[in-house]
């Protein structure tokens, strides 16, 4: 009966559970490789944690505090790791200071720390109190080139991921890392390429002619680098997603042997209409490689659809930096011997030529040219 | 205002207007007092102390652990402090997330799940718990606790009448009573109550009592009989002067009479509990003499009600849609609040500040809702029935 009428009160009065809940606050401020820090850390929960009322008379001294001073340091920094690039910064602690919150007195730690890699994301991990009590939570303020952020620790989310910026800052990361990805990745600029040359030519019973209008070849190419946007963006988004994962030196392999196939239909075509269709199908192949280079740059799981956005946003427009480039002088030389001879039937032969050899590379791992791609 | 209390109120505001966060300092001698601990006021909670020491030594002893997270709850009950609460779920950690762990370990998770609002959770607990023992006393009363805070007030009351053979009459009557006297049976319901605390030896259990008479005075204040209300009051808090939800029922009782005065005497040690912090700020407000801690007080409310936000807690939305109406004088903030608490908990006092903030922001349909629960559910309210113009 005794257990009955006590449960019951504390039901009536649950509501009235009303003062401030433990928190500390957090803060770190970041100068590239230099981090400085203050954490405020309530003496009532550090008593809970490793007793500082040592006479035990209910108060907390200052003469209490001071003889816990290694012991607080010591627990606080057990608690808290920050690492940058994947490797650890060394953490310090100064001397217990005492500040007043609106809730009572709490200690003071002035941080240090120094990471070994100035990468610019801090991974910050943090478990003070969540053993003695998991409603606890960590505020942290980050500052970092005079932008602040807030984040909050609890006992579900212990690490946070800090300084990739703002939204903007990120989304253009992502373009910028797009754009040098394909001028970078020359298996997808050389496929490109293969399937360009012809654009600014007619196929006319087994001969080339110069295309008649610049309009005509402009369609060509627009229809060629749509059909294979569309087709690599899918393919991405698949991949990142993990709705579909194939092993990449099969992925690779196919990217070689897509220029290989591309290039040859140049020297001995097969295919003279609907090269769309097949810079479409080939699109796909290449959609799986372009995210592989995405993985490796580490997706926040916050902003997977802003980074995926922005990184085909790039790819995008490193191609029609190429097609910019590309088509106008192409079509000035089009009527030429130098362009159906040199250009389109010897450039489609190197291409042939080199991708062959990346696909004997990468299907076989083995090393035959210095490593470009 | 004799110059003495002008100039305490004047260092009362200076206080409370430091930023939360002044400089870190080097205290300048070993004695100072830093920090008053909660067992200094009231010993007995160094048994918490005792208890955390205990398990800690053996984590997964369910004896020790349960009277922990019962004296941890107690302690967060006595001085509204949700650090025991943290500590009552810490001491739980190993059946925490267990699906099925033993009912006493069950029980205590849902009271605990309760207190901090996660209705929905308590009662899953509960319904697992009563389906494996249906005459567990405790685990009916509690669920009819949480029952009538959701406004399941039928069912709330089926779970009583299953408490009646198992509980003194006076547990059963005021398990009853509660959802009874907010869906249409006031009067019978305070009957039976006050005659039940009439024929209830005090002595044995003045925390039961305490309880009982707070009751009677929520209800006989719902029903217009100030009086009446105002003996109930004073009998609860002689059982027990320090019982914060008493205090914060009490308080709002005087608001209503329009005794602010009194609730300055009564709250003034007590600026550290939000809820009475709001009912002390709401009072001063009304003071010529308080304004200067009336505005340090409402600026004080305002930085805990950011803090908590910012920490991602909801529990007092209640009381921060009060402030925003009463004291901040944001009716739209206030009805998103009182809207959002609405959908959570709905005691007749979410109801009344509903209405108040609907009423505020001349929202027709918002207080048409109100009045529709009022009059489906038939609540007996009288404040609440001038809010809406219903009578």
């Amino acid at each position: 009966m005794r257990t009955l009428l006590t449960l019951l009160l504390w039901l009536v009065a649950a509501a009235a559970a009303a003062h401030k809940p433990s928190d500390s606050y957090l803060t770190i401020e970041r100068h590239g490789a230099e981090i400085h820090g203050q954490w405020d850390i309530a003496l009532r929960d550090l008593d809970a944690a490793i007793t500082l009322d040592a006479n035990g008379d209910g108060e907390i001294t200052w003469g209490e505090v001071r003889a816990r001073n290694a012991a607080i340091a010591a627990y606080a920094l057990a608690r808290l790791d920050l690492a940058s690039g994947g490797a650890a910064c060394k953490l310090d602690a100064g001397d217990v200071l005492i500040d007043e919150h609106s809730d009572g007195a709490y200690a003071v730690l002035r941080l240090s720390a120094a990471c070994p890699t100035a990468d610019p994301v801090l991974s910050v991990d943090y478990r003070l109190l969540f053993d003695v009590d998991p409603t606890h939570r960590g505020l942290l303020q980050y500052v970092e080139d005079d932008r602040s952020y807030s984040v909050i620790f609890s006992a579900g989310a212990r690490t946070h991921k800090l300084g990739t910026g703002t939204r903007g800052q990120q989304l253009a990361a992502y373009v910028h890392e797009g754009v040098w990805h394909i001028w970078l990745g020359f298996d997808h600029i050389l496929f490109l390429l293969s399937l360009l040359l012809p654009a600014v030519l007619l196929r006319r019973d087994g001969a080339w002619l110069p295309a008649e209008s610049f309009r005509g070849a402009f369609w060509d190419v627009a229809k060629i680098v749509t059909a294979f946007t569309v087709a690599h963006s899918i393919t991405l988004t698949l991949a990142a997603l993990e709705v579909v994962t194939l092993p990449s030196r099969w992925v690779e392999s196919a990217i070689a042997l897509s220029v290989v196939l591309a290039a040859v239909n140049n020297v001995a075509p097969v295919v003279s209409h609907g090269r769309w269709l097949a810079a479409f199908g080939f699109g796909l192949i290449h959609g799986f490689g372009f995210a592989g280079a995405l993985r490796d740059l580490g997706l926040p799981s916050g902003s997977l659809a802003l980074s995926l956005f922005g990184f085909n946003v790039g790819v995008e427009l490193g191609q029609l930096a190429i097609v910019a480039l590309f088509l106008p002088a192409a079509f000035q030389l089009r009527g030429t011997w130098t362009y159906r001879r040199v250009v389109l039937a010897g450039g489609s032969t190197l291409i042939a030529t080199i991708a062959g050899i990346w696909l004997v590379e990468r299907a076989f791992n083995v090393a035959i040219l210095p490593a470009i791609a | 205002m004799s110059r003495v209390r002008c100039c305490a109120t004047l260092v009362l505001a200076l206080i409370l207007a430091v930023p939360a966060s002044a400089k870190p300092y080097l205290p300048a001698d070993d004695s100072v007092v830093l920090e008053r601990l909660p067992e200094k006021i009231d010993p007995s909670l160094r048994e918490v102390k005792r208890l955390r020491a205990a398990l800690e030594r053996n984590p997964n002893d369910l004896a020790v652990a349960a009277r922990l997270a019962r004296r941890a709850l107690e302690a967060a009950r006595e001085t509204g402090d949700p650090r025991f609460l943290g500590q009552a779920q810490a001491a739980l950690t190993p059946w925490w997330t267990q699906p099925d762990p033993p009912g006493t370990a069950l029980l205590l998770r849902a009271t605990l799940k309760q207190s901090t609002h996660d209705f929905d959770g308590a009662l899953s607990d509960l319904d697992r718990l009563i389906a494996r023992s249906p005459r567990d006393g405790q685990a009916l009363l509690t669920r009819a606790t949480v029952l009538t805070v959701q406004g399941r007030y039928a069912e709330a009351r089926a779970d009583c009448a299953r408490v009646a053979p198992l509980a003194v009459p006076l547990v059963a009557v005021a398990c009853d009573a509660a959802p009874a006297s907010v869906s249409g049976e006031a009067a019978s319901a305070y009957r039976a109550l006050t005659v039940a605390l009439a024929g209830a030896p005090v002595r044995n259990s003045a925390d039961l009592a305490e309880w009982a008479y707070t009751l009677a005075g929520e209800i006989a204040q719902r029903r217009g009989d100030a009086a009446v209300a105002e003996a109930h009051f004073r009998a609860a808090l002689a059982l027990d002067p320090r019982d914060p939800y008493l205090l914060a029922a009490y308080a709002d009782f005087l608001l209503e009479q329009n005794r602010a005065p009194e609730i300055i005497a009564l709250l003034k040690d007590y600026s550290r509990n939000d809820s009475l912090l709001l009912r002390l700020a709401l009072a001063e407000a009304r003071l010529p003499d308080a304004q200067e801690a009336f505005q340090a007080h409402r600026a004080e409310l305002k930085n805990r009600f950011d803090a908590a936000r910012r920490r991602g807690d909801s529990l007092h939305r209640r009381e921060e849609a009060r402030y925003a109406l009463e004291l901040a004088g944001d009716a739209t903030a206030a009805l998103r609040l009182a809207r959002d608490n609405w959908k959570v908990q709905r005691e007749s006092a979410d109801l009344r500040v509903l209405a108040a903030a609907a009423k505020a922001a001349d929202d027709t349909p918002a207080l048409r809702e109100a009045a529709d629960w009022a009059h489906r559910n038939r609540l007996e309210d009288t404040t609440l029935d001038a809010l809406l113009g219903t009578r």
